[in-house]
């Protein structure tokens, strides 16, 4: 066998490049990190003609090798670095035919580093609507390169591009320019000091701060030292780089490509007249979050519901199926109610993140940045910080993630501290259950009063967010250069496969992420509450019976009472009790103490640690729900759900920093503890204020 | 006094003179924001803030501060 051919995929944002990344692995693809970085690393195995196979790296968005955030330094680093063990065979440059002009100059610079380059021209289904026409042969001759014309929507060119990367030895690896025309002395002295060495990567050493592989390092860093110009002298020839680039991009087109504007539509200029206007664009900006709240509050009940009594029944299945013990027990009161506390959020969470996948592959999501820019910028934040707060909706460690492409720092601060406020995905399910016991299922003009609740903490959180930004803006000094670039794509129909393997891989990562921690959290609680010290815990049959010998007890009323007397004085009743009087003041009792202690860990913990609480010496079938419902408060009698506690509760899971993930990725992304440590204290004790305030009012 | 992007009007169109590379970032040059292409102001937001341009076929977003550093002739 063959050894794989590495291909890197490259290209600017919008291009539908990693479409083209999904038509060539199909499913076989996987998702990791770079080493040490957390920007998002795509890969992919392709089958191609003859039994070759070919390795693929979907390499993140970016117009040019100058590289101005992280993400873009990850194409930089790979493509200077001839020892990774990913440098490609041949780099694919993927670009849009509706933007040829600005996507060839990413082109002109890959040539310049001499690698074997394919030009994929997308999107060549809308040629003919965009009135355009392509002389193939005579641009493949000028930039020295073969090129596919490709569609993945109509689903053509992709055979002809594998047959390209399958004969990637034919070619050519010569630039398709001279950029050095610019400074002719300046590179020639360059050259003259590093014989051995591509010139235009010489270029980008001297232009780049970026990490370079650790075997070209020393040579690399005596390039470092031939600064013989200022900065600004640099970033002049840079710009002149630039123009040249141009130029002959420009003259290349001029021959190959005809745009006919008389058959040209463009049906951006009319959505967006409306779209980004000052009142329809807002207008509709909260049309569609609304329809978004109520979809997924209605469309995810209906699976929600039938997997909870799925597991509620299996638990109890399991219970009589198998022989009585400890591992049957184990079995049923903690790993099943476990597991059903992991895949009860699967269907809003595939539901939140089918609809920011549309949003984002549509276009709109740039319309959104334009929008709200300039109201951001008076809390001190960015337009782009919107995409990291609506995504923060779904996740917030892929949000702060996303803070990336802020290009200025203290924006950007700003946004990762605040973005834990907005409502993430593991919030919801303890919404959910809330709301459903505290709110009345009642309908005002055809919108649900539980809906509008859950619309309200949602707009609550982003509340928090902005005032929060507000405060650190006047109080965080820094200062950084600001400036604010964004593209507003065409927009296009979402490919259903995009959508459909993004939605896949988020509801994959969670599950497999958050799940093992929730399962595992499930089986250490299931312990604490199976066990106990001391003879309260271990004679708990003999005290009941004394406690109730006057009374005549059923047998079932006889182990129910056993069973709370075994809770109440196990390990984790102790703990639960030793917390009680912290909270109480709150609305909670000792059993909502362990749910929020242990979802310090992972907020979705806390359904699951009340199912397991609850299911625990439990012998009727009953869902999570009703047992919740029927709990009753130790110290005023009634239900312990109230409207009171209930919005109490809603409250502090509203503002409480409860998600070790989130602050490992702080930590990363901040490269400090001070900030994570901050948020950590600062936002747990506001929630607990505010949750203090809202019951003590209300009850 | 030299006309900016950040005097164009809705629907006007202008041929860019000058770039200040001060303060310009790159990053616009590179979409296309160069002496000789032509800009045309889109949409804009509430105080003309950000700007929604049509620069040489690309459309892109900037804020007000960044228009006016471009110079231009209003055609």
């Amino acid at each position: 066998m063959s050894k794989q051919i590495n291909v890197a995929l490259i290209g600017n944002p919008n291009t539908g490049k990693t479409s083209v990344f999904n038509a060539l692995t199909g499913l076989n693809q996987k998702v990791g990190n770079y080493p040490g970085i957390t920007v998002e690393k795509k890969e992919g195995i392709c089958r191609l003609p003859r039994g070759v196979k070919a390795h693929i790296i979907d390499l993140p968005g970016t117009y040019s090798l100058n590289a101005s955030s992280l993400d873009e330094n990850v194409v930089i680093e790979l493509l200077l670095n001839k020892n990774d063990k990913d440098f490609p065979d041949v780099a694919v440059v993927v670009s849009d035919v509706e933007n040829l002009k600005r996507n060839l100059l990413l082109f002109t610079q890959i040539k310049d580093l001499e690698i074997p380059c394919i030009l994929a021209i997308n999107m060549a289904d809308r040629m003919r609507y965009k009135g355009i026409t392509l002389d193939i042969p005579h641009l493949e001759e000028q930039l020295n390169t073969k090129i596919a014309l490709v569609s993945t929507r109509k689903n053509y060119g992709i055979d002809e591009l594998k047959d390209l990367i399958t004969n990637y030895k034919e070619l050519s690896t010569a630039p398709c320019m001279n950029a050095s025309a610019i400074d002719q002395d300046y590179f020639d002295s360059l050259q003259r000091a590093f014989p051995n060495q591509s010139l235009y990567k010489l270029w980008l050493v001297i232009t780049q701060d970026v990490n370079f592989g650790k075997t070209d390092r020393n040579e690399i860093e005596a390039v470092a030292d031939f600064k013989t110009k200022s900065k600004a002298d640099l970033k002049r020839l840079q710009q002149k780089e630039t123009i040249k680039r141009y130029q002959f991009i420009n003259d290349t087109l001029k021959q190959g490509q005809t745009i006919d504007l008389t058959t040209a539509k463009d049906l951006r200029i009319k959505l967006d007249l409306i779209l980004t206007h000052k009142v329809w664009g807002y207008v509709i900006f909260f049309l569609i979050l609304l329809l978004i709240f109520q979809a997924i509050y209605d469309w995810s009940s209906i699976p929600m519901d039938f997997i909870d009594s799925t597991f509620a029944s299996l638990s109890e299945w399991t219970k009589n199926a198998l022989p009585e013990g400890t591992f049957t027990n184990l079995l049923s009161e903690g790993i099943i109610p476990g597991l059903g506390g992991i895949v009860i959020f699967i269907p809003q969470i595939a539901f939140l993140f089918l609809f920011i996948s549309v949003l984002e592959e549509s276009g709109y999501m740039s319309r959104v940045v334009f929008l709200m820019d300039r109201g951001m910028r008076r809390f001190g934040l960015s337009g782009k910080s919107v995409v990291p707060l609506i995504s923060g909706t779904a996740c917030a460690i892929p949000a702060i993630m996303a803070t990336r492409n802020i290009e200025n720092w203290k924006e950007r601060l700003i946004t990762i501290l605040v973005t834990p406020f907005t409502t993430c995905s593991a919030r919801l399910p303890v919404y959910l259950i809330i709301i459903s016991l505290v709110i009345p299922d009642k309908r005002f003009f055809g919108l649900g009063y539980q809906a509008m609740t859950l619309m309200l903490l949602y707009l609550i959180g982003f509340g928090a967010a902005l005032g929060s930004a507000m405060i650190l803006n006047k109080i965080l000094k820094i200062k950084s250069k600001t400036f604010f670039v964004v593209e507003m794509p065409n927009y296009k129909l979402p490919l259903l496969k995009n959508v459909v393997l993004t939605v896949i891989e988020k509801t994959k990562a969670f599950v497999f992420g958050a799940g093992k921690i929730i399962l595992a959290i499930s089986i250490i609680l299931w312990f604490l509450a199976s066990y106990g010290p001391g003879d309260e815990f271990n004679n708990a049959e003999d005290i009941v019976t004394t406690e109730f010998t006057d009374q005549k007890l059923s047998i079932e009323e006889f182990h129910e009472h056993v069973a709370s007397q075994k809770l109440e004085h196990s390990f984790l009743g102790i703990t639960g009790r030793a917390i009680e009087p912290a909270i109480r003041p709150l609305g909670y009792d000792w059993k909502i103490g362990i749910a929020l202690v242990s979802s310090f860990a992972a907020r979705e913990v806390f359904v699951g640690t009340l199912a397991t609480i609850y299911s625990v010496g439990s012998d009727d079938e009953e869902t999570i729900k009703n047992r919740m419902a029927g709990e009753v408060n130790p110290i005023l009698g009634g239900p312990l759900f109230t409207f009171a506690s209930g919005i109490s509760l809603l409250l502090f899971y509203a503002f409480a920093m409860q998600c070790m993930s989130t602050l490992a990725i702080v930590q990363r992304e901040t490269n400090s503890w001070k900030w994570p440590i901050l948020q950590l204290v600062i936002m747990s004790a506001f929630a607990y204020i505010i949750a203090l305030i809202a019951f003590q009012v209300l009850k | 006094m030299q006309a900016t992007v950040a005097h164009l009007k809705k629907g006007q169109r202008g041929i860019i003179t000058d770039v200040s590379s001060i303060y310009i970032p790159l990053k616009l040059l590179e979409m296309g924001c160069l002496p000789g292409n032509f800009v045309e102001l889109v949409q804009v937001a509430y105080f003309s803030d950000p700007m929604y341009l049509n620069i040489n076929g690309t459309h892109l977003a900037i804020r007000k501060e960044t228009a006016l550093h471009i110079l231009i002739d209003i055609l």
